[in-house]
């Protein structure tokens, strides 16, 4: 008999809680070591979505919030793959998508940013992934907005995801980012990252996926906390 | 392969996570009824709140209960309450392999790079409590900050980021 343990978050990879750089970090950042856990059933289970929690639209943020007409900006279709550490796809997980419009402004009522919004966008969406983990959806590029960490900070243009995988030892939430954008280097939050992981968090354009005269591609794809085998202790 | 680095939630997420407790026209997957209190007699509230380092509430913070045992799943935001607190209803859950009963608490918010895990224990199981073996691996001064306390109709639950009462986060 065995049963499956999944890996612990690698340090090497996910930024730390205090990240003074970052200044919301520094009084919501626990001070204490983390307790851990000996996983059990516990944490070893999880929500399952399915098919009938995604909408027809939730998958087309160009779509899913029309009132008058299209929304405006550039047209993406950003597609990629969620696997495991091993390699191993993440069927029929849910990703979760938010974002700022292509002005930079969020619906988000606290958002105060003076820039447009855009009556035909929400810049909110879902998708599941297939069989074989992997998943595809549109929307407009989400434009820079200024936040108030640091004197003329501008956070690069990013999409939200959140994913779940198998149980709750794989929950994740992340920001996708775009190639060649110059605000990554002075973004405390993208450089909380430390550096092994940065580019991971930046999407590749993808001209095979790119639609003619339509939509531009890019590629993200996601890996989640693996698993390995380990032998049922006895007591 | 390596691990996709986590990020910040973000001041932001409501009208995609949360949309319908915030109001927005968009439909939520998950809401803060674990079950349906009108058709369950057993049902409880469960209410908290959670403090950045200066005792300030956090008004941004969303918070997913897990129940392991009946598998059922909650989310809430704290920024709709006057006080900042979430709300959920659910039932206390039984024991998961000879473990004191618990809810899993994940905890997202602006400010945190990566989320952060803790359990919400029962302060009246005292005698299950003594024997769960998490718990047993905590300090002992620690342990209180895992008790959520007897309410009217509940249990309230506060979650300390920082400070004396710093609630016990996890590595799972
Ligand atoms: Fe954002």
């Amino acid at each position: 008999m065995s049963q499956l343990i999944y890996n612990p978050f690698d340090r090497e990879m996910h930024p730390p809680y205090l990240s003074p750089e970052y200044k919301s970090t520094l009084l919501r950042a626990p001070s204490q070591p983390l307790v851990v856990v000996k996983q059990s059933l516990s944490e070893l289970s999880g929500p399952v979505f399915g098919d009938t929690n995604v909408g027809p639209l939730d998958h087309d943020l160009t779509k899913n919030a029309r009132r008058n007409g299209e929304p405006l900006g550039e047209r993406i279709v950003v597609h990629g793959k969620v696997t495991d550490e091993n390699g191993r796809p993440v069927p029929f997980t849910l990703i979760e998508i938010w974002q700022a419009n292509a002005a930079g402004r969020y619906v988000h009522k606290v958002d105060q940013h003076d820039a447009p919004l855009d009556p035909n966008f929400l810049g909110a969406g879902r998708v599941l992934t297939d069989a074989e983990g992997n998943y595809k959806f549109y929307t407009i590029k989400p434009g820079a907005y200024p936040w108030g960490n640091h004197h003329n900070a501008w956070r690069p243009n990013h999409i939200h995801f959140s994913l779940f995988g198998p149980n709750i030892t794989t929950r994740l939430v992340t920001q996708m980012y775009f190639p060649g954008d110059p605000l990554l280097q002075y973004d405390p939050i993208f450089l909380g990252v430390p550096p092994k992981g940065r580019d991971l968090l930046i999407s590749t354009f993808d001209l095979d996926i790119t639609e003619p005269a339509f939509a531009l591609g890019y590629r993200f794809d996601f890996v989640l906390r693996g698993s390995k085998a380990t032998p049922f202790e006895t007591v | 392969m390596l691990q996709t680095p986590s990020q910040t939630v973000g001041p932001y997420f409501a009208y995609g996570l949360t949309p319908e407790q915030y109001l927005y026209d968009f439909k939520s997957l998950v809401g803060n009824q674990l079950v349906d209190p009108l058709n369950t007699p057993d049902a409880i509230t469960i209410t908290g709140r959670v403090f950045d380092g200066q005792g300030q509430p956090i008004a941004d913070a969303m918070i997913e209960l897990w129940d392991p045992a009946n598998k059922r799943f909650g989310r809430f935001g704290t920024g709709t309450d006057p006080q900042n607190r979430f709300v959920f209803q659910a039932t206390k859950p039984g024991s998961v392999d000879g473990q004191a009963p618990h809810f899993w608490v994940i905890v997202f918010m602006r400010g945190q790079l990566i989320h952060s895990y803790t359990r919400l224990y029962f302060a009246d199981e005292a005698d299950l409590n003594a024997a769960d073996p998490l718990l047993n691996t905590v300090p002992t001064e620690r342990r209180a900050t895992l008790l959520a306390q007897k309410a009217p109709g509940g249990y309230t639950f506060d979650i300390f980021m920082q400070g004396d009462n710093e609630t016990v986060f996890f590595e799972v």
